[in-house]
């Protein structure tokens, strides 16, 4: 059987037990917490008669080992169970918010990761200029920035001076393509230029590491232009490492935009996830957790076939 | 011959008694029409349409908009009959009639009955409720059908349970067998819901057969819920939205320096407090308790804290604008000779203890208690404010350490704050006082009718509660929210809650 299949027969294993592990720990780690989730939908108006009641009505009284269980037989069956604050189906609510984080995601990612190489790829060709200092210094002061503020620097020229684009992002899930790109794009840009440095500089890096090897300099020998050089002689054996940091950043742009998400009010996974949190609403918190781990998951799964697929040494000994 | 110019239309107008209409866009005549975007810094994933489980003014909003009461606090704060068209007591105010409105329809062609209210109140009545107002439920001995009249029959007098059925958690739904369905949020009131995500929007249209006339005059409305500040801010200042509420004192000036924007205040019953629990030392002394109420600044809490948006406390819960508020009590004011005669009346010289506080308690609460231990310093007390994480304030600070800060959005009535917070045994006693005389006359004054011998009754519970209590309230707050000028408010707004007692969508219209 082909190679590249087992192994990615193999990962996807190791993905499930993965996920295994992580909802086990997400689970017991929400339980070590103090409070539950009656006493969080109750609030200040909790008193000991009515917290009774509702960890009744929510099955909260049952011992958690039993309550994982039974959680877990359910998520087998496909059935991802009721969100406890809100009675919703845990699918319902997730896929709209997931719908929502996707599309941000797509969108930082359409503009940074061609953005990323072709800058890496224009520093590593004219490496030592001025453009190439300028270039990283720019990307490193704003990955060095904190995203909520970035955020708001972004908000206070588009929306506030220019007026141009919205400052909250107040999708819907029944607004039209156009309306949605213009609400989002000033958090895709905020995620832009936090995630491009990364992206640039690894490019760069691997380019510029494979420039002092002998089959360089055999095809400048040739007479081969230096773009020609680093396109198609370079390029191609440094994707290993490109391609990983690029499958590491997109799930981040997946998994680590709470805080993007609260500046623009953007609807997304990662504040619903922080609500859960607060909530201790444990199979919202569960699916969501178990949705953010396959990112990770098949991201590195894509980026580790793809960079053996490239690097034929590797393709030929598994 | 008439000859009409600007000057005699308006002596005409005048003369007929239309001076009212002066050109001022806030209290211009209704208009229907319009859509309304409002922002508020409440609501969370975890709302949902069951009434037993409302907590927050983001909900109070939404269910205002889509649900009736059987009675409504109207503007001027007294009390009008909403989905009962006329309600009476008995002589001893234990028995409560209320006549039910024909001909009111729900937003899915259902009729109300009598039924539906018996269903609805009955919800937060059951054993096993989990209902956030099952103590006022639990006062109702028995419910029952008399025609169009539904009888209520108490444990105890209460001369205001009217003021309590008109809690937004006893929403009338319709019901089926006695069972209510709020799965959609079906109700009689003036918007219909299109869409609902729980901590992030609602959307509304008006509907068509909303019973009650001159009211609900948007056409749509979208109500946002926006946590952040900033943002809050923001998208009133550009115009994104048409309300935003929850400003506070430090952004204020910000908010209305933006084109087209204004403030909105209310002063209500809004109150923060620093409640010391009585049964725990240094505070059983109650010369301790008045020394400390002596060595706050409340003036400067007033104008640091709240910016100048709000007004002083005086040690007890019931605000200027009640009226049962004692006028004739001592202002307590910062006096820290007076401070240091009361502790040595407690024989002690100097008083040392913690203030724990956390801006989950209030906005400002830790800063608050910074400046009360710098005032305090003068009468020689000295007081280390903890400041505590605000994830589990409520659960584990308040109530559990001796000296923390609170926060009280207030009652419509004195009744039920005090039952609230100081009756002995009150589920949210913060201060854990017991007073035999001040349980009292707050069951006498509950059931009283003549409103002379109340109002005699309510001041000496607060004369109680200043001189013996446990809690310092120095500061009364004001809500404050901001408002573009494509939004009217009418004349007279209810000062109970935050924006005209939370039933804005339903009394406003777009200028």
């Amino acid at each position: 059987m082909n190679p590249i299949l087992i192994l990615i027969a193999k990962r996807l294993g190791l993905g499930l037990l993965t996920l295994w592990f992580v909802s086990f720990g997400v689970f017991f780690a929400i339980e070590a917490l103090p409070g539950d989730t009656a006493e969080a939908i109750l609030g200040q108006s909790a008193t000991p008669e009515t917290v009774a009641a509702l960890r009744e009505e929510l099955h909260l009284n049952q011992p958690a080992l039993l309550r994982y269980w039974n959680w877990q037989i359910a998520v087998l069956t496909g059935d991802f169970g009721t969100s406890l604050s809100n009675g919703r189906p845990v699918s319902e609510l997730i896929g709209t918010r997931l719908g929502n984080t996707m599309f941000l995601a797509g969108m930082a990612a359409l503009i940074s990761v061609p953005l990323a190489l072709c800058l890496g790829l224009l520093a590593a060709l004219w490496r030592n200029s001025l453009f190439d200092r300028l270039i990283n210094a720019v990307t490193l002061t704003s990955i060095s920035m904190p995203e909520f503020f970035i955020g708001y620097v972004l908000i206070f020229a588009f929306a506030i001076r220019a007026g141009i684009l919205p400052p909250m992002s107040a999708i819907s899930p029944t607004m039209g393509l156009p309306d949605r790109i213009v609400f989002t794009i000033l958090p895709a840009l905020t995620l832009t230029l936090v995630v491009v440095a990364h992206m640039m500089r690894m490019t760069r890096a691997s380019l510029v590491n494979l420039l002092s090897l002998p089959y360089v300099e055999m095809a400048r020998l040739k007479g081969a232009r230096e773009m020609r050089v680093i396109l198609f002689h370079v390029l191609p054996n440094a994707l290993g490492p490109i391609v990983t940091v690029i499958a590491l950043n997109l799930a981040y742009l997946i998994t680590g935009v709470v805080v993007v998400e609260v500046v623009f009010v953007y609807p997304g996974l990662g504040q619903l996830l922080v609500d859960s949190v607060s909530s201790r609403d444990l199979p919202v918190v569960q699916v969501s957790c178990m949705i953010f781990a396959s990112a990770y998951i098949l991201l590195n799964l894509t980026a580790d076939v793809i960079a053996i697929v490239s690097d034929p040494r590797q393709l030929h000994r598994t | 011959m008439l000859r009409t110019n600007r000057r005699t239309f308006i002596q005409g107008a005048t003369a007929l008694g239309l001076a009212s209409t002066l050109p001022r866009a806030a209290f211009a005549q209704p208009t229907r029409g319009g859509r309304l975007r409002a922002a508020m810094g409440h609501g969370s994933t975890s709302d949902s349409f069951d009434p037993a489980l409302y907590s927050n003014f983001y909900m109070r909003a939404q269910t205002f908009a889509r649900n009736n009461m059987l009675t409504e606090i109207a503007p001027d704060q007294t009390l009008r009959g909403e989905l009962a068209e006329r309600f009476e007591a008995n002589a001893t105010a234990d028995v409560w009639r209320f006549k039910i409105r024909e001909g009111v329809e729900f937003h899915n062609g259902k009729t109300l009955t009598p039924e539906d209210v018996v269903a609805s109140i009955d919800y937060h009545r059951v054993d096993g409720s989990k209902s956030a107002v099952k103590s006022s439920a639990e006062s109702i001995a028995e419910i029952s059908i008399d025609g169009p009249w539904v009888v209520m029959t108490l444990h105890e007098p209460n001369a205001d349970f009217a003021y309590l059925i008109s809690d937004f958690h006893f929403s009338i739904f319709p019901s089926e067998n006695g069972k209510i369905d709020f799965s959609e949020g079906v109700g009689t009131g003036g918007y219909v819901v299109e869409s609902y995500e729980p901590g992030v929007r609602t959307e509304f249209k008006r509907f068509a057969n909303y019973w009650k006339p001159d009211s609900a005059y948007f056409d749509e409305i979208e109500l946002l819920t926006v946590a952040d500040k900033t943002a809050r801010i923001t998208a009133i200042a550009t115009g994104q939205v048409d309300i935003a509420d929850r400003i506070d004192a430090t952004t204020a000036s910000r908010v209305e320096s933006a084109s087209g924007v204004r403030l909105f205040r209310t002063s209500g019953p809004q109150h923060f407090s620093f409640a010391m629990n009585v049964t725990q030392d240094p505070f059983t002394d109650r010369n301790v308790r008045l020394a400390l109420k002596y060595a706050v600044n409340r003036e400067e809490m007033v104008e640091k804290i709240l910016g100048g948006y709000g007004s002083v406390g005086n040690d007890h819960p019931i605000p200027s604008s009640s009226p049962y508020f004692n006028v004739d009590l001592e202002q307590h004011s910062y006096d820290p000779d007076r401070a240091r005669f009361h502790m040595k009346e407690a024989g002690l010289d100097s008083i040392s203890t913690e203030l724990h506080a956390a801006d989950a308690a209030f906005t400002g609460a830790v800063d608050a208690a910074t400046l009360y231990s710098e005032s305090a310093r003068a009468a020689g007390i000295d007081i280390k404010v903890a400041r505590e994480p605000n994830d589990g304030y409520w659960k584990n600070i308040w109530r559990n350490k001796p000296w923390a800060a609170s926060f009280w959005s207030g009652r419509s009535t004195a009744d039920a704050m005090f039952s609230l917070t100081y009756a002995s045994g009150a589920p949210w006693n913060e201060t854990a006082w017991n007073n035999e005389r001040f349980d009292k006359i707050l069951i006498a004054a509950r059931g009283e009718l003549d409103e002379g011998k109340r109002r005699e009754m309510y001041h000496e519970m607060q004369k109680l509660v200043h001189d013996e209590g446990g809690a310092v309230v120095p500061m009364f707050a004001d809500y404050i929210v901001g408002l573009r000028d494509t939004v009217a408010t009418p004349e007279v707004t209810g000062n109970n809650l935050d924006l005209d007692g939370l039933r804005f969508l339903e009394r406003w219209w777009m200028a």
